[in-house]
């Protein structure tokens, strides 16, 4: 591939609205090994006061995928070939515990495109803000997305 | 050494994490449920088009016990913020360690906070992630 166009800075990824689903955050729980019962069973998380089961620190990453190559339409509409992606960092800045039975809002965005060794490694920045129906804040997402370029010079 | 959060100090380290081996099992249920579909986790055929031997575990799968780290040290509304960098690929069958230590204490937004350094080893020594996390202190 050649190198992603520094103009895509700035572009916002179109927005998604997803309910927070009881059974998904289990299926999780159950994914990870996660042993902890106020993760899967509603009556330790209200023992523990949550309003409901709480959507735990990395769940935010896959709340608006899950559609299959839909998820990555964004990176084929910057030329990239999926199989040369690679994950590079990912942070979150957490404002709020969500809850299953919440509706949130991701609007992700490009903040940034920068090349090392030749252009040989191309990186991608995507922040997402993560919010509720009425703004307050949940949490920030940023995800680093490194595309590998066999064929690049070096 | 571990502590009761009112006796944190630089230096305290949190309870290890210690996981069973990665099973391809674990890789098809983590997809669905997490929402990360990337064939080069799930399907061998996508993976070896990319020239691997071998599907890999989802880079996510490790931060989440991470966070499993994290949540059985504090409740989750203390998680202020949490950064990974992966460093290196996880093979199917790996079994991860996660730890962590606290390496910073400071007073932000009037509240008490730890700074954390944490990791993710795999038994044959590879580190796989590293990162950082804040907490709120009591």
């Amino acid at each position: 591939m050649g190198a992603i166009d520094p103009a895509v800075i700035g572009t916002e990824l179109p927005a998604r609205t997803v309910d927070v689903e009881r059974g998904r955050l289990r299926s999780f729980a159950s994914a990870i090994g996660e042993t902890d019962p106020v993760y899967s069973d509603v009556a330790a998380a209200q023992a523990a006061g949550h309003a409901d089961l709480p959507v735990p620190p990395t769940f935010f990453f896959g709340l608006g995928l899950g559609r299959g190559a839909a998820d990555f339409a964004w990176l084929e509409d910057l030329g990239v070939d999926l199989r040369h992606v690679l994950h590079g960092e990912q942070s979150f800045t957490y404002h709020a515990v969500a809850h299953a039975g919440d509706t949130l809002t991701l609007a992700p965005k490009v903040t940034d495109v920068f090349a090392k060794r030749g252009g040989a490694l191309q990186f991608l920045v995507r922040e997402t803000a993560v919010r509720r129906a009425d703004g307050s804040p949940v949490a920030d997402l940023k995800e680093t997305i490194v595309v590998r370029d066999p064929g690049a010079g070096r | 050494m571990t502590a009761a959060l009112t006796e944190v100090e630089v230096g305290t380290e949190l309870p290890p994490l210690e996981l069973a081996p990665i099973t391809r099992t674990t890789l098809a249920l983590f997809g669905p449920a997490s929402g990360d579909l990337n064939p080069i986790h799930l399907d061998i055929d996508v993976a070896r088009s990319a020239g691997l031997d071998d599907v890999f575990a989802h880079g996510m799968l490790s931060m989440a016990y991470l966070g499993r780290l994290l949540t059985n040290w504090v409740p989750q509304d203390r998680i202020r913020t949490f950064a990974v960098r992966f460093a290196a690929i996880t093979p199917v069958h790996a079994r991860p360690t996660c730890t962590g230590r606290v390496v910073s204490l400071d007073q932000v937004d009037g509240e008490r906070r730890a700074g954390l350094e944490l990791s993710v080893t795999l038994a044959d020594g590879t580190t796989t992630l590293l990162g950082t996390a804040t907490v709120a202190l009591p």
